[in-house]
Formats: C-alpha cells, structure tokens, sequence
C-alpha cells in the first residue's frame, strides 16, 4: 500500500513538472481517496465519476497503478496529441465521465444512480468533489432529487482540504455548517481522515437506507510536500527543477 | 405538436429504454407518458442544470433520454451541461422544447425562443430537429430514435391538424420538397413556418418551389454545400433571429468562392423584443414577410 501510495505522488510531481500543469495541490491532497476506491471499495460494476476533474493527474497516477494505462501512456500526460487531458478524460481507460466545469460530477452521478436505483440493479455510485464545488448551485439542486428518490446507492466522497482556488474557503463564501447542511438536504453524513485509508473504507462501510450518503473527507491540500501543504499557490504553480528535487526528496523520506 | 410528440414516444418505449424528464412543466401534455411508463418519467423539479445533468448520466447507461420543456430553460439555463456532458460525451439525450419562435406570446421575451439554434448550431455532435408538420415530426423521432444521438427537438406549441402519414426518409442536411416549382429558385425552411411561407411565397415568390430542411446542424455542412449549390437563388424563411440562425447556418455552409448561390434570409427582427402581444400579433409585425 505505502509503495502505491508513494509511487501516485511521486507520478503526479514529476508529470506536472513535466507538463508544466496546475493543481499539484488539488491532486496531492486525494490520493488516500482514490487509492481507498480503486484498491479496496470499488467494485467491478461500480462507477466513479472524478467531479474535480482538475485533479486529473491523480486519477491517471492510480490508473497506472492498477494497470488500466501504461507508462508509456501515462509519460503523454498534458503533451500535444496526448489523451491525457489536464482536466479528466472519459478518452481514457478506466475514467467514466469527463469533468472540468465544477458543479457537473455530481448530477450525472445522480443520473446513473436513478438508473440503477430504478431497474433494481445494484451498482453502487461513487463521486468525489472539491469543497469549492459546495458554491455550485447544482450540488444542492442534485442533493435534493438524490434524497427525495432515496438514492441510497449514491455516495459523495467531499475533498475537504479547506482551500479553494484563491483562498481558504472560510474567506470566501463560509459553508459551515457543513455536515448539518448536508443533513438538512435528507443526507446521511460521516466524516473520515481522507489521508487515513482505514477511516475511509470504515465510512464507505457504514451502510446507510433510503438516504445519499456523505463521506466529509478531511484532507490537507498539497498533502506530502512540506512547502506545497495549505499553500494555493500550488493550486496553479508547477514546481521548477530545484522544487521538484526537494519534492521528490520528501516523498521518498516520508512514504518509505 | 407537443401531443402528438409524446404520443408518439409512447409508441416508441416498447423497450422501455427510453426516459422522459421534465422541469416541472408539461401539464396536461406528458400524462400520456406519465401513465404508460411510471418508471420511466422524471420530473426534476425547477433545476434545470441538475436535470441536464442527470439526463447524461441516464443516457451513458445504454439508454435513451427525452428532456422536455420550454425553449429557454431547455437551452439557455443549461447551456454548459449540454456542452460538456451531452454533446462532448456523444450522449443520446434529445433536448425537447416547446415554442418555437415567439409562440408564447405575451409571457414574453423569457420565454421565447429566439436564439436557441443560435446556441445548439454551435455544439459539434449537436443535430437539430425542427420539423413543420406532423408528418415531419414522426419522421424525426423515428429517425431519432433508431440513430440516438446529442439532439434538439424544436417544436410549435400549436398543435397541427392530423395529416394521413406519409413516411418521410430524412436525414441531416436532406432537403424536402413541399411545393414544386422552379427548379433553381426556390424557398427553403425549418421549423413550424409553412403556412407562413406558403403566404410569402403567394405574394412575393409565386413560381418557387418551397422545400423544408427540417434536420440539420454542424455536422452536417460539407453535404449541404453540395446539394444547395445548384440552386441560383435561395429564401430562406424562419422564426428566430437571423444571427446564429438558420439563414446565417445556410450562408456558412457555401462560403465557397466557387458557389454563386445567392441567399437572402426571413426572419423574426429584434426589435420584437420590446414589444408584448401575442404570437400572431408578434409574428405578423415582427416576423417574417
């Protein structure tokens, strides 16, 4: 698992070096989140749609690690001609829905989760979103359709890292009380250490009836690198030659 | 045509893979649906984005979705879920709206549909299904329904007068003839503007021939580059601006220097969008003439 886990950081610094991409911060700070889906929730006939779809890089790092692209496919990332698009790509193999707009995972999940819901099939739907996307109007429009038909199928994984692309999210539109908002809307929420890949299969778990569920994942952005962590200019920056080094250093000591 | 619309996918759901969702609008038009397939009708509420949404997810699981409502909130309200998650995933989702032009009269300028081919022409997978008759409109849906696709169903409010059946073979840029006439000037069409442009043409174009083109969009371009470059002139007629509109579409596609084809265009101008009165009101003073 640590070999995994380390592997995904070291992939998604090197390849937004590369790329000379953005949101190193974004993808650092769900790897726990991916990893606990791709290596111990999901299952075969499960689908999870990538809402921060800015986080793509961390999806195409866990895909490489459970083999759905290669190496060859995954060095291509954010390079003319390459199907690795900076923002996820329903092109690749292994990822269902493309995303980028905020405020677009949620609904087509919901989409899918009535489907299934309805033809009594027993696909579970899983959907991750950043906590900027708690400003979209649509998240509150799905949640309210999600509970009224009782989509118990459907779970939203929230990357609560608490910075959103200028600032803290406190400083720009405050959500709190965030799990009681989430209650309010017929939900039923459970927190987790989204670095802590026990807590977040506990919360998937935990089995809820007639109700969406919500897994509030507590998650530092940048998560890993010392100078990258609670930082927003890592939600655009990439890391020069020197950064990347130092980068690389840390993971190697800290995911040992 | 919204009747015989939702009799007609009644009709077609004997798979049951189709789904119909609305916004909280249809009464007294959808029940036929409703009552048929419990299951497969959706009434999303007022939220129209999240309805968008949902109808991409549905249709990326092997099924069929038909999203009915009023022009603008269909379109407009919308636009970036249509872009990113049913057009750009090549998504069978066929976006209904109801009212073509300025056919909700005095409720005004909201909802009027004016620009709306405007918005979906320009959405690269998007086809548009703008038929002018009943004949045309089932023609649509069959097509539709066997080639599922990102589309946009235009409809009048009007309900037509029933017409015996005459199966129509369409498919997107194929022109269809409704008057004979001259064979290198004629009128040209889509949408619900027949009986207009029958009138137009008693008065102004007498010896044209009228032809409808009621499937068309951006896909569809090169092949209508060659069938209307034959033509010497060419009145285009439609209930919508002209920017973004049929006529502009059709200009765009024999930007050609070889083509000597002339197109002069109809349309509803914009200075309607000051004025209140009802749909004949609106169309007689606004409208094409």
């Amino acid at each position: 698992m640590s070999k995994n886990l380390k592997n995904i950081r070291v992939n998604i610094l090197k390849y937004t070096y590369k790329a000379k991409s953005s949101h190193i911060g974004s993808c650092l700070s769900i790897v726990e989140i991916l990893y606990a889906l791709y290596f111990k929730i999901l299952k075969k006939k499960d689908r999870f749609i990538l809402s921060k779809g800015h986080a793509a890089l961390a999806l195409y790092c866990v895909l490489f690690e459970k083999k759905f692209i290669s190496l060859k496919t995954l060095k291509t990332f954010g390079l003319n001609k390459t199907q690795l698009m900076c923002h996820v790509s329903h092109k690749v193999n292994g990822v269902e829905f493309s995303t980028g707009s905020l405020g677009h995972g949620l609904p087509v999940a919901v989409g899918k989760a009535l489907k299934f819901k309805i033809n009594k099939q027993k696909n579970r739907v899983f959907v991750l979103l950043s906590d900027g996307e708690i400003n979209e109007g649509t998240t509150w429009e799905s949640l309210l359709f999600a509970s009224h038909h009782r989509l118990d199928n459907l779970t939203v994984i929230l990357d609560y890292n608490k910075i959103q692309s200028m600032d803290y999210v406190k400083n720009v539109i405050n959500i709190e009380p965030l799990g009681d908002k989430f209650k309010s809307f017929g939900c039923d929420v459970f927190q987790a250490d989204g670095h802590n890949i026990f807590e977040l299969i506990s919360a998937d778990a935990k089995r809820t009836k007639n109700k969406p569920k919500i897994i509030i994942a507590n998650t530092v952005k940048g998560k890993g690198v010392s100078f990258m962590e609670n930082n927003n200019l890592w939600h655009y920056k990439n890391p020069n030659l020197e950064e990347l080094k130092i980068s690389l250093k840390e993971i190697n000591k800290n995911y040992a | 045509m919204r009747k015989l619309f939702v009799k007609q996918l009644v009709k077609l759901n004997r798979s049951k893979k189709i789904y119909l969702i609305i916004n909280d609008l249809g009464f007294n038009v959808i029940e036929p649906f409703k009552k048929k397939y419990p299951d497969r009708f959706f009434n999303a509420g007022v939220s129209e984005q999240n309805m968008m949404g949902m109808a991409a997810g549905i249709a990326s699981e092997n099924c069929k979705v038909f999203v009915y409502s009023i022009a603008n909130f269909s379109t407009y309200r919308c636009a970036e879920q249509i872009r990113n998650d049913v057009d750009y995933h090549k998504l069978p989702v066929t976006i209904v709206s109801v009212g073509s032009g300025v056919g909700y009269g005095n409720l005004g300028y909201s909802h009027h549909a004016l620009q709306d081919y405007s918005l979906m022409r320009s959405f690269p997978n998007m086809l548009i299904l703008s038929p002018g008759n009943n004949n045309e409109l089932i023609s649509l849906l069959d097509f539709i329904n066997k080639k599922p696709q990102p589309s946009y169903l235009r409809l009048d409010k009007n309900e037509h007068k029933e017409i015996k059946f005459k199966k129509i073979i369409s498919s997107p840029g194929k022109i269809i003839k409704l008057i004979d006439g001259n064979k290198k000037k004629i009128i040209l069409i889509t949408g619900c503007v027949q009986e207009l442009a029958k009138e137009i043409r008693t008065k102004k174009y007498k010896n044209y021939s009228l032809y409808s083109m009621p499937l068309w969009g951006m896909g569809c371009k090169v092949k209508v580059k060659n069938i209307i470059k034959k033509f010497d002139e060419i009145i285009t007629i439609e209930d919508h601006f002209y920017d973004g509109g049929f006529g502009s579409w059709l200009n765009e596609c024999i930007n050609d220097k070889n083509i000597k084809t002339i197109i002069r265009s109809k349309y509803i101008n914009r200075s309607v969008i000051n004025d209140v009165g009802s749909a004949d009101y609106l169309l007689k003073n606004y409208g094409p003439s």
